[in-house]
């Protein structure tokens, strides 16, 4: 099997050609996404190998690409749209929510939405204003949506292949921070990996941690710290927020009897209160210490020079890991 | 190439077409579309049944048989034309007061009836084919005709989209980036303003500064045209021709078709808050049901009597379709199975505790 090493924006590229080259239903559309290659490079040279009909760009106007994209679908094709920064996601809220969403429910099944919106989330990367922002739990919110976050290039290629297959409307966030942090041997056939199903990076017996997207590499460089106090940790990287992987996580906390969310969204009414409700129903009586969260503060994430304040970094994570194992 | 219409009346010279005046006459034979006979007195039969159908409506709800509605009286001229220009392959991303081009599509008053009486099945429209359901965010539908037009262009398939809107509507910004989008794109999308001089309470004067809503058109460059709305004949010539130019690959159309509506937003609503008598009687005398009466009457295809036992057979057919829906089941399951292609886990655990729940309920009572 021939393998390719890329980094998780060559993965997402790499998955869209594809698609693209497998599939006439698949337009690609954003700001920039055309001839530029997106301001991320994510549709890089996809408009000269499929055609201006197929990648373009859209006029500049959020609401515009996501309201277009649910007529699109509705008549049958499959965009996968950009929406240039997680911070401006917001003007198309009323068509993703009122009828991305909804549109398959309220018409009984007769018109899926079958359409995936990607766009970079996250912050710690000295961005401007509004760029920063990690709005999954938003998402996670809205029925009607499924939302996937990958964490490397392998996971990349195969949760976006399996998102633009999706019968559903599929959130693909991608963390920025990691874009091309991380290079890793990716096969180049085609390959899908489950929606829905979290995966276990290490096993361990005295916590489980769960996290996903950018803060999966500081969290595991949190549980190096843990390892040399002898402290056992699962990780376990969430890969879908919705629907969210019970199963795994129930089973995990059954084993380790203690657990700790990291996410880095506000954290009132964010994932990692969630994932902790999840532990209280699925694994209360095995609990050693209160199921904890390490979130993002009720703020708007600082700017460039405040950032360190409020993303996690190893320490904080490994400090917060071991209040929850010495409780 | 623009349709002559088009370049007749363009709203940079502020010109309204209109082909029949308050009497019915015939003013402007230039522009008349080339109807059957059969076909006139088929719009006016529509209207009809529209406007009976709408009244019914109204009348459900103050017996409390169904919930808010929002009625079609004094504009039913705008929905049966646009209707009767829509082919099998045009589709529709309906407002939520056009019930003439519902009906055109195939949509059913029983699914009317069924979402304005607030249940699940109401958007399903089994019957209706390339038909949205009703968009209550306002102006969000624009940009979903859009999309279709992208899509029907990109696939080479016949047929343009149709969208509704208020003047209201026009504000949004979803309005202008649909229009926008439609005309970078010269997607086949039909823009259909029925401006009936109120969003709700606010008058038209608040909504804009601009001398017309067609003359927008201008800015996105493409065709616009502003029409009388109780002319069916100006309407529905208007609509032909803009569906021809879209149908054509010269891009979108922006239609304005100036009304008034005699009844209030919704049944919730009460215009005597926001609008003088005088002012309604006003366009009561201009209301297209009796101007599409009396020129047929002249040309000796209408009768009175006629008219009484055809809406006679209307109210039965309609009151049929009521009943049909008002005991339609609405089981718990309803809520769940369509969010997903396949129902996730959690909504699967919600489902169990309700029916759990419900079992509970049941055996201590």
């Amino acid at each position: 099997m021939s393998t390719q090493v890329m980094t998780l924006v060559q993965a997402v590229n790499h998955a869209l050609d594809l698609k693209l080259a497998e599939d006439p239903a698949i337009v690609v559309y954003g700001e920039d996404v055309g001839l530029e290659g997106g301001v991320f490079r994510a549709t890089e040279g996809l408009q000269a190998r499929h055609g201006e009909a197929r990648v373009f760009d859209s006029p500049l106007a959020e609401s515009g690409i996501m309201g277009t994209a649910v007529g699109m679908a509705a008549a049958g094709l499959r965009p996968v749209v950009e929406i240039q920064f997680c911070g401006f996601l917001y003007p198309a809220f009323n068509q993703l929510v009122c009828h991305v969403a909804r549109m398959r429910n309220r018409t009984r099944g007769k018109y899926p939405m079958r359409l995936v919106v990607r766009f970079p989330y996250g912050g710690n990367i000295r961005a401007l204003e509004q760029h920063s922002e990690s709005p999954e739990a938003l998402l996670a919110h809205t029925p009607g949506l499924k939302v996937v976050i990958p964490s490397t290039p392998y996971d990349a290629k195969g949760l976006l292949i399996a998102a633009i297959e999706s019968d559903d409307p599929v959130i693909f966030m991608e963390p920025k921070r990691i874009y091309r942090a991380v290079k890793q041997e990716v096969p180049l056939q085609k390959y899908t990996l489950p929606i829905g199903k979290a995966k276990v990076l290490a096993e361990g017996t005295d916590i489980t941690v769960v996290t996903y997207g950018a803060n999966v590499r500081e969290t595991q460089k949190a549980l190096a710290l843990a390892k040399q106090d002898g402290i056992s940790a699962e990780l376990i990287d969430l890969r879908t927020i919705y629907p969210v992987d019970r199963a795994t996580i129930a089973a995990s906390v059954r084993k380790t009897g203690r657990f700790l969310a990291v996410t880095e969204g506000p954290a009132t009414c964010g994932v990692a209160a969630e994932l902790v409700t999840i532990v209280n129903e699925e694994a209360f009586l095995n609990l050693a210490a209160p199921p904890a969260r390490l979130a993002g503060f009720d703020t708007a994430p600082p700017y460039a020079r405040g950032e360190h304040f409020y993303f996690h970094s190893p320490e904080r994570i490994y400090y917060e890991l071991k209040k929850v194992v010495d409780y | 190439m623009s349709h002559p219409l088009f370049e007749a009346f363009s709203p940079a010279a502020g010109g309204r077409l209109q082909i029949m005046d308050d009497e019915g006459r015939i003013i402007h034979p230039e522009w008349m579309p080339a109807l059957a006979d059969e076909q006139a007195v088929e719009a006016l039969r529509r209207m009809l049944y529209v406007r009976t159908a709408d009244a019914m409506a109204v009348s459900y709800q103050r017996q409390g048989r169904m919930y808010t509605y929002p009625p079609n009286y004094g504009q039913e001229a705008i929905s049966v034309a646009v209707g009767m220009v829509m082919r099998d392959e045009d589709w529709l991303a309906p407002a939520y007061r056009e019930l003439g081009a519902w009906l055109a599509k195939g949509a059913r008053m029983k699914d009317i009836f069924l979402y304005f009486g607030g249940h699940e099945q109401g958007c399903h429209l089994p019957e209706a084919k390339n038909m949205l359901p009703w968009s209550v965010p306002i102006a969000s539908q624009l940009l979903h005709a859009a999309g279709i037009g992208y899509a029907l262009k990109y696939q080479g398939k016949p047929g343009a989209a149709f969208t509704f809107f208020g003047e209201g509507g026009t504000s949004q910004g979803d309005f202008h980036e649909a229009l926008n989008f439609a005309g970078v794109w010269r997607a086949p999308v039909v823009f259909v303003c029925q401006n009936n001089q109120y969003a709700i309470s606010c008058h038209l004067s608040k909504q804009t500064a601009a001398p017309s809503i067609a003359v927008k058109a201008l800015g996105y460059g493409i065709a616009g045209i502003q029409v009388d709305g109780n002319d069916f004949f100006a309407v529905y010539a208007a609509a032909a021709a803009a569906a021809e130019h879209a149908r054509a690959g010269n891009g979108p159309v922006l239609i304005e078709a100036v009304t008034y509506r005699l009844g209030a937003h919704t049944t919730s609503d009460d215009p005597g808050r926001y609008r003088s008598s005088e002012e309604e009687a006003r366009w009561a005398e201009r209301e297209p049901v009796k101007r599409l009466r009396a020129h047929l009457a002249d040309r000796g295809l209408w009768r009175a009597e006629d008219e009484e036992a055809l809406v006679a057979q209307y109210r039965k057919d309609i009151d049929v379709q009521f009943l049909a829906q008002e005991n339609e089941p609405y089981p718990l399951e309803d809520v769940f199975v369509h969010h997903y292609a396949e129902m996730p886990d959690d909504l699967k655990h919600q489902l169990v505790a309700y029916q759990k729940f419900e079992n509970w309920k049941e055996s201590h009572r």
